[in-house]
């Protein structure tokens, strides 16, 4: 082995890129000597939380994964369902938390770029990205500042790019005043058959690195293996941000899809996280083969990098590619077309190891196993914490009077309008948007072959913090709630779970239970989790984040034109509520404005029940039964018809049995606001609970009512347009 | 040789970027601030200086909308 | 009757405007770095971020190989229709007067805007109704209208001004309102909001398609 490559002060500088003492003692003892510079950054960082999952691997190993739909699962880029006509969805979803903190434009755009390239690294076009967004109370600059960069980074990536935002959601609550969080999801269209995989094979074929060159970016952790020739400023050149670069992608992603429409491509992976070091031996590891690859051919952005740095270089918008050498020509001349650099980097080889090289210089060797599944997986030691864990959020409703109430959750950062936030995406482009962003609990997608799709994303942490198996199965239920009232059946999941340290017992007691739970709701709704990502380690000096798991689901629709939709649309309709109405306040947003504590559990939750009142409500929607469809959610019944009303510019007349706070604004999972014909609805398992019509919304039972003017609803629904503008 | 060029909106043109600067600085207690404008600076290698209006007039700026100033070169 | 799209690198809307155009008419893509319009009879440039319109919207993609070509059909008299980014490129490229802007709010919008349709008589809006009102989204950051108030009035007076932002409506801060202009020899039409995402109502609504079909007959000698 070169001189370029000697061992460093192994044991102290493993310790300094995050490895325990004894996952370096295992590398010592894998590799049967000591790692060099090259080979201990290599490992530190596929042995990281974020490559290997060692935290999370085991549980994650129970989650329901196969199922007759399923066409790609767990393992490759992204998974994938079939929809029919010979074509496939792939989705997935994954947080950019750290880099959004530290800089929310960029954290925000490159997390979109790289859930995008982990969607056409399986060869499908993408052609919806929805985002999921935690930040502290709007109150706070601070949290304003980033929810404000966050989206004109989401937007400044997508909209240039020509894949449209079609849909997410944004939660404000304290705990994640210091740990921001920003998930991304991607959603892409393929032909069944032009799925492609991660894994290299063929002895002898080439790998092409592609897209743009290869900077000194996101080194961070792995700096300290500088070499001291680098001396003072050496930081400087290190930059801690990534930029984003929505046109270098774009041409990426033409580029990749060309290839593989082509057939000109044996496997294809993204450069994400960790870089070379993390693509290479996924790539060999999958297709049980060694790779040799050499450093000297990697085009550069910057002059005098050292090879670990291009090893672990997270510079944005690149791909491998492993193809066959009769194929190279083709290769290169559409990447030129593409104004795509592209360079063959190495060679698939049998020896199933990771070999590196600088020109002649063999810089670092490890077996590949030893890379990818050498690192432990640990067990987590799970413990219910005794207390709540969390501060009360504080008190900013006084008043019991219903009007005031719901003036006041409307205003409320986390049910007040989000228009002032998905206007700024562009949502139509690529002639596929059916329902916009507001216009329906779900986005709906026409496909090629006449049916179409509905997506969404879900996941209310505090109901998560309360009860962290009931809020996960609430969250799982809830986003196919949103599916159910546009007419769609779920036909896969993907998630972020968004945890604090789990090596303390308490966050383990709430990953291990939300896991389960997750596992429960799929298999209950009969769907597969077809992939996802975990982000541990979310929290500020102040504590943890609230524990959030995020759910994404893809669902289908036979007919596009019956998709529901939110607004009331015709005067004289009757509304109805479907499904066990049991709404309850704790852990509720009105339970939140009034600065409550988080309850030690949450009601228990049916899910059969649930998941036969979502097929009663999908099926009235395709049968055209309703005008509209709505479940109830944060704020309860009254700020669910609150919504349906300002959607369609209707009042609303209701009469209910009893207007008590919990009835009016207490939550549960499982139940709709519908409108329809009177006699259209009376074959349905429903209660009449009123009439669609006029400018206002009224809501009575005996001598108490509500009876607000349409116009006093929507200047409180405008709140948070209010304060970011 | 080291060029720089300064291109800026035209005097008139409303710059919401320069009133968004204004509006915040004045948030952050600078008094006394007025008339923030937000351009950008180009700086590039040239081998024939005498070219620089010329790339200005076709590419670099928008003579409707932008003035342009070359400061060195 | 045969319309070409052109293709950049990183063109959003050419696939939306395809689409739109094969509705009415042929249509086949014309990429950025030919020289060959195929004997098109009118150049639709579509929507997106051209070069990445980094320098400024528009301002690299004039020099486009393709460019030449569409800039000197356009002189003789060919029809082009610029959407948006299209705009921006022609107005760069000289072929229509004034130029776009960053929107006030410095912020992309995204949102279905009605439209006055001001002169009807032209090669765009003739298959429209006299008085009609469009409902067609628009999406950009750099779309506030500009010229000079003495150009103003000139395209005010010579029938330039086709399209307008319904009172109240206005999502960029255009003088005037002003959504779309036309060359003074009638035949080059820029227009902020994007008619290839309107023409089917299952997407939102179908008010785009009558300024692909008015083009179409203008051009195929039929005023169907």
């Amino acid at each position: 082995m070169s001189a370029k490559a000697a061992p460093p002060d192994g044991f102290q500088r493993a310790l300094d890129l995050g490895l325990k003492a004894d996952e370096y003692a295992r590398i010592v003892a894998l590799l049967e000597r000591e790692p060099n510079v090259v080979e201990l950054a290599m490992f530190s960082l596929l042995w990281s939380e974020h490559c290997s999952y060692k935290h999370s691997k085991l549980l994650l190993r129970t989650l329901p994964s196969g199922g007759p739909g399923l066409v790609m699962g767990p393992g490759e880029n992204a998974g994938a369902v079939d929809v029919g006509g010979g074509w496939a969805v792939a989705f997935k979803v994954e947080s950019h938390n750290h880099p959004s903190a530290v800089e929310p434009f960029q954290g925000a755009a490159t997390g979109v770029g790289g859930i995008l390239r982990d969607i056409f690294a399986v060869g499908a076009r993408p052609i919806a990205v929805l985002d999921s967004l935690r930040f502290g109370e709007p109150s706070s600059e601070r949290s304003r500042y980033l929810l404000d960069r966050a989206v004109g980074g989401i937007g400044h990536y997508g909209n240039s790019i020509g894949v449209p935002t079609i849909g997410g959601e944004v939660y404000f609550e304290g705990p994640y005043e210091q740990n921001c969080l920003v998930n991304a999801m991607c959603v892409g269209l393929v032909r069944s058959e032009r799925l492609i995989r991660s894994a290299a094979a063929g002895p002898g074929n080439l790998l092409v690195l592609f897209g743009a060159a290869t900077g000194r970016d996101g080194i961070g952790g792995a700096s300290v293996l500088a070499s001291a020739e680098l001396g003072e400023g050496g930081a400087d050149k290190r930059p801690s941000v990534q930029i984003g670069d929505p046109f270098a992608e774009k041409k990426l992603m033409e580029c990749s899809l060309e290839l593989r429409e082509r057939d000109l491509l044996v496997a294809l992976q993204d450069l994400g996280a960790a870089g070379l070091t993390s693509a290479v031996p996924e790539m060999a590891s999958k297709g049980d083969v060694g790779i040799d690859i050499d450093i000297a051919h990697v085009p550069r952005r910057e002059a005098e990098m050292e090879p670990f740095e291009i090893m672990v270089s997270e510079s944005q918008e690149r791909m491998l590619a492993v193809v066959e050498p009769s194929r190279l020509d083709e290769v290169l001349a559409c990447c030129l077309r593409w104004e795509t650099g592209a360079a063959v980097i190495g060679e698939v080889t049998e020896t199933k190891a990771i070999r590196i090289f600088d020109g002649d210089e063999l810089i670092g060797e490890m077996p590949v196993e030893v890379l990818v599944d050498g690192c432990p997986l640990y067990e987590l030691n799970p413990e219910r914490p005794p207390a709540d864990l969390y501060a009360p959020p504080a008190r900013t409703l006084d008043s019991t009077d219903p009007q005031s109430i719901l003036l006041s959750l409307l205003a409320s950062p986390n049910i007040a309008d989000r228009r002032y936030l998905y206007e700024q995406y562009d949502c139509v482009v690529q002639s596929r948007t059916v329902r916009r962003p507001g216009a329906a609990d779900a986005a709906v997608l026409q496909l090629p072959h006449g049916v179409a799709i509905a997506v969404a994303i879900d996941g209310n942490g505090r109901r998560v913090a309360a009860d962290p198996y009931r809020g996960t199965i609430a969250a799982v239920l809830e986003c196919a709630a949103n599916l159910a009232c546009v007419g769609a059946a779920p036909l896969g999941l993907t998630n972020c779970l968004n945890f604090a340290n789990p090596e303390k017992a308490h966050i383990a007691w709430q990953l291990t239970e939300s896991v389960r739970a997750l596992g429960d709701a799929c298999r209950a709704l009969e769907i597969p989790v077809v992939g996802g990502n975990v982000s541990l380690y979310n929290e500020g000096g102040e504590g943890p984040i609230y524990p959030t798991p995020v759910v994404g689901l893809v669902g289908q629709l036979p007919d596009p034109a019956f998709a529901g939709q939110t607004a009331f649309a015709c005067e004289g309709d009757a509304i109805a509520l479907v499904g066990t109405f049991r709404p309850a306040l704790p852990a509720s947003e009105l339970a939140k404005l009034r600065g409550e504590r988080l309850p030690g559990s949450l009601p228990e939750i049916d899910i059969a029940g649930v998941a036969a009142t979502h097929a009663i409500v999908r099926e009235a929607v395709r049968a055209g039964v309703f005008s509209s469809a709505h479940d109830i959610a944060e704020g309860g019944l009254a700020v669910a018809l609150a919504e349906c009303a300002l959607a369609g510019d209707l009042g609303a007349d209701v009469e209910l049995e009893d207007v008590s706070e919990d009835r009016l604004f207490g939550e549960t999972v499982g139940s709709f606001v519908v409108s329809g014909a009177l006699a259209a609805l009376a074959g349905l398992d429903c209660t009449i609970i009123g009439t669609v019509g006029g400018a206002r919304l009224r809501i009575s039972a005996g001598s108490s009512r509500i009876d607000l003017a349409l116009e006093r609803l929507r200047e409180a629904h405008a709140a948070l347009a209010a304060l970011l503008d | 040789m080291h060029a720089r060029v300064l291109v800026r909106p035209k005097a008139g043109i409303l710059d919401p970027q320069g009133a968004a600067a204004e509006r915040a600085l004045a948030a952050l207690g600078f008094a006394g601030v007025g008339d923030v404008r937000i351009g950008r600076l180009i700086e590039l290698e040239v081998t024939d200086p005498a070219t620089l209006p010329q790339m200005c007039e076709r590419l670099l700026a928008n003579p409707l909308i932008e003035e342009y100033e070359i400061l060195d070169g | 009757m045969k319309f070409g799209v052109v293709v950049f690198p990183g063109s959003c809307d050419d696939v939306d405007a395809q689409l739109a155009c094969a509705r009415v008419a042929d249509v086949v893509p014309l990429w950025h770095a030919d020289h060959d319009l195929q004997g098109v009879d009118a150049v639709i440039i579509p929507g997106g971020f051209s070069y990445g319109d980094y320098l400024r919207a528009g301002a690299i993609a004039r020099f486009a190989p393709i460019m030449t070509e569409v800039i000197d059909f356009a002189r003789a008299g060919g029809h082009v229709m610029g959407i948006c980014n299209g705009f921006q490129v022609c107005c760069e490229a000289g072929l229509l007067p004034g130029a776009l802007l960053t929107n006030t709010s410095l912020r992309f919008v995204c949102r279905q805007v009605s439209l006055e349709l001001v002169n009807p008589d032209t090669p765009f809006t003739r298959s429209l109704a006299p008085g009609a009102r469009l409902s067609i989204p628009v999406k950009h950051t750099t779309g506030r209208y500009y010229a000079p108030a003495a150009d103003l009035d000139r395209l005010e007076a010579q029938g330039q001004v086709v399209l307008r932002y319904a009172p109240a409506d206005n999502p960029n801060g255009s003088l005037r309102d002003i959504a779309g202009v036309m060359s003074e020899q009638g035949n080059v039409f820029g227009l902020m909001p994007h008619p290839e995402h309107a023409v089917d109502p299952l997407t939102g609504s179908s008010d785009g398609l009558g300024l692909f079909a008015s083009l179409r007959d203008a051009l195929s000698g039929s005023l169907v």
